[in-house]
């Protein structure tokens, strides 16, 4: 069975910002259908490589193929409508109703969305059609977050690509939305970058982990396998502080049951 | 003050050129500010060079700004040519255009500044074009704070445009300056009241569309911009009609005499069958080019004044070789009519009063001469720098023990009180006869003369009508009758004439 032909590919990509270098040197490739999740601390440069995807950030040498073309070589425009992009500001135009919102990326195309297909959108993400009326600030973080997930999906892009979504939320919106986005990945058989510095969230959505430290990739493990113990030190130091507050949480739990 | 109900109708014309002159001001500062807000919200060295230069024409006072664009106007036509105009509405407008800039560009700089940057992020995320994130995002989010801008722009400038009286744009500061120098209070608060009206009445509908804008209500920031617009077109209307056919314009400067003669000019072209209109209260300075650009058809101006200051002269060869030279200068270089002498002079004098000068035996300047070392000379407060006074000093070696500087109406009030001996008066002052002072002669003849002339534009300066009804003018007001009328209309009692009614006693007075 021949490998499909990656949807991403990095190309010795480096980015400096002054005498500060984010990234320095990312050679990799993602294969269509996949759901990478790119783990790091804070400032480990994985915000500033996946901003080069649809060129928010350019690389300073090296590029990015999008389906086998540079992205440099692309209209950023035309490129941003086909790359779906979910941040931590979530970014709702405060000035449009939600319908408006999540139309946005079709009427810059010039196509008008049917007021069916946001319906639609709303319900994929679990929100009422109704909320299409609605303007972004009479909503919840985590709704707005949803809405910006719906905005994201609206053009049908060939790529999904999140920075930190689901970081502002809390920990029961946080895991409802990142099961919601999993399935559908799976649904609509995306292909899905997500930044994020949680492993654990990384480990339980993801089937491919990449691990940044100091601008570079140090590993690139399927979840299982990090759990293992694969991937060298900063990976297993990132994967020990959720393996350790499961083994606590569950001493925890067996604790209670001894003393029932 | 119930007199003010009666002169607001009156001031229509004016507030129609009010509105225009304003509107047209923000306008242009929004079409220049909004575009530099938006490069300087991409270049923090724009940025920092747009608001600097908006924020240095702020330190330029008002009337400054506006006069120093007549200069530069008339340098500028050997660019444009002569069509060029120098005073009247487009000096004003450039002069407020300019003050409008800041608070428009300011806050523009401001709002953007202030935009949420991930909002910013997803316009980019979303594949928004730089023209595209500017009308879908950042335009709309900063409308309501660029809005406030364009709201504290209008006030400053609706008040800043009363000021357009003295470069001959009329305006509802045409009541307030006439008011001012004639004393005449009811007229400068009808004035006040109409500018400051207009003033809160902007700033309430610009509040409307900015609320509107705020809450993303279409009604208001409509409606509100409806209401503007009519207001504007209703001034504009108003500014068509009537000034179809071109009506003789006739200037006066900032004092009682001057306001008077116009009224007297105009009442006679009137009643030969001219429309006249008033360009009252213009700075002395821009009056006499004002003429020879046709922007103002008819003033009196003054030979002592056109001899120092527009030909430079500091001799003095007597009042007829003056006036002849004067005149033909005019002609000559200016293509100005001088039409001739009204018959008086209002000169620089000096004046004592009666009682003192019996006692100290002076009737002349020659004879002040032993006396001066212990006398007080009082004069305006330019009197002292100029070059009458300098002629005066030298010619006769006048040696005063002091020279104080008052301003004219208390210069009167000190010569009484014995706080000054001398004063500089002017001949055709009224209070020189009501308060029965001695004007001291000038057997040296260092004094130049100040003969009125009666001075008419190239434009008009060949129109037969206009001469006939002007000529009987010519040497038929004696400085006596000047200065009753002066003095009708300076004086605070019962018996205070407004300048149009001081000219109509002026006419019967001489005969007319």
């Amino acid at each position: 069975m021949a490998t499909p032909l990656p949807l991403l590919q990095f190309d010795g990509v480096i980015c400096r910002f002054g005498t500060v270098t984010a990234v320095a040197g990312v050679d990799c490739s993602i294969a269509p259908g996949s759901f990478v999740a790119l783990v790091g601390a804070s400032g480990s440069g994985k915000s500033t490589l996946l901003k080069t995807v649809n060129t928010l950030v350019e690389p300073t040498t090296g590029r990015v193929l999008f389906a086998g073309e540079d992205v440099s070589t692309l209209k950023p425009a035309r490129l941003r409508r086909r790359v779906g992009y979910v941040f931590q500001g979530v970014g709702l135009f405060p000035h449009f109703p939600v319908g408006e919102n999540i139309a946005i990326g079709p009427r810059l195309a010039g196509e008008k969305l049917a007021p069916e297909r946001i319906a639609e959108l709303l319900e994929l993400v679990e929100l009422d059609p109704a909320f299409a009326k609605r303007m972004p600030d009479a909503l919840s973080g985590g709704q707005r977050q949803r809405v910006g997930v719906a905005r994201a999906l609206a053009g049908e892009p060939e790529l999904l690509i999140m920075d930190e979504p689901f970081g502002a939320l809390d920990p029961v919106t946080r895991s409802g939305l990142g099961n919601k986005v999993r399935e559908l990945h799976d649904r609509l058989g995306l292909t899905t970058v997500m930044v994020t510095h949680d492993m654990a969230e990384a480990l339980l959505l993801a089937d491919r982990v990449l691990v940044m430290d100091r601008g570079a990739l140090v590993a690139d493990e399927t979840p299982r396998a990090l759990l293992g113990g694969a991937g060298g030190a900063v990976a297993q130091s990132l994967v020990a502080v959720p393996r350790e507050q499961a083994e606590r949480l569950a001493a925890l739990e067996g604790l209670g049951e001894s003393r029932s | 003050m119930g007199d003010i109900w009666d002169i607001l109708p009156g001031l229509g014309d004016k507030l129609a050129a009010h509105v225009v002159l304003s509107a047209s001001a923000i306008g242009l500062a929004m079409l220049i500010a909004l575009p530099m807000a938006v490069w300087a919200s991409r270049s923090r060295a724009v940025s920092r060079i747009t608001l600097g230069l908006a924020s240095l024409v702020q330190t330029v006072p008002a009337l400054a700004l506006l006069a120093l664009f007549f200069p530069l106007l008339l340098s500028l036509r050997s660019v444009f040519g002569d069509g060029l105009p120098t005073l009247g509405f487009l000096p004003a407008l450039m002069a407020l255009t300019l003050y409008a800039l800041l608070p428009i560009l300011r806050n523009a700089v401001t709002a953007q500044a202030n935009l949420d940057p991930g909002v910013l992020e997803a316009a980019d995320g979303v594949g928004m074009t730089k023209w595209q994130k500017l009308v879908l995002v950042e335009a709309p989010l900063s409308a309501p704070f660029i809005m406030a801008g364009i709201r504290t722009a209008s006030v400053w400038t609706i008040g800043l445009a009363t000021l357009g009286t003295t470069i001959g744009q009329p305006s509802l500061g045409d009541p307030i300056f006439a008011g001012l120098q004639t004393q005449n209070w009811a007229l400068v608060l009808a004035g006040c009241a109409a500018s400051a009206g207009l003033a809160l009445a902007a700033d309430n509908l610009l509040w409307v569309i900015e609320i509107g804008l705020a809450k993303r209500s279409r009604t208001m920031t409509l409606g509100g911009a409806a209401v503007v617009a009519l207001g504007i077109l209703a001034a504009l209307w108003a500014q068509s009609t009537g000034s179809d056919e071109r009506r003789i314009v006739i200037a006066s400067k900032q004092f009682s005499e001057q306001y008077i003669l116009a009224q007297l000019i105009g009442a006679r072209l009137e009643a030969a069958g001219y429309a006249v209109e008033y360009r009252d209260g213009l700075g002395s300075a821009v009056v006499h080019s004002a003429v020879a650009s046709s922007a103002i058809d008819i003033s009196v101006d003054y030979t002592g004044t056109i001899w120092t200051n527009y030909l430079k002269r500091t001799d003095n060869p007597g009042r007829e070789v003056m006036y002849e030279t004067i005149r033909e200068w005019e002609t000559r270089d200016n293509g100005v009519k001088v039409l001739g002498r009204l018959g008086f002079e209002n000169a620089y004098a000096f004046a004592m009063r009666s009682d003192r000068a019996a006692e100290l035996g002076v009737t002349s300047l020659a004879d002040l001469v032993a006396a001066a070392p212990k006398l007080t000379v009082g004069g305006d407060p330019e009197f002292f720098e100029r070059p009458e006074w300098i002629a005066v000093r030298d010619s006769y070696d006048l040696n005063f023990a002091r020279s104080r500087n008052f301003a004219p109406t208390f210069m009167y009030n000190a010569l009484q009180s014995g706080e000054a001996d001398v004063i500089s008066a002017y001949t055709s002052d009224g209070r020189i006869a009501a308060d029965k002072l001695v004007v001291l002669t000038d057997p040296k003849g260092a004094l130049p003369s100040y003969d009125a002339l009666l001075m008419l534009s190239p434009r008009i300066a060949g129109d037969a009508g206009v001469v006939a009804a002007l000529e009987p003018l010519i040497g038929a007001i004696s400085v006596a009758a000047m200065r009753e009328a002066n003095l009708a209309v300076d004086r605070e009692d019962a018996a205070k004439l407004t300048p149009k009614a001081a000219a109509a006693g002026l006419a019967r007075k001489v005969g007319l």
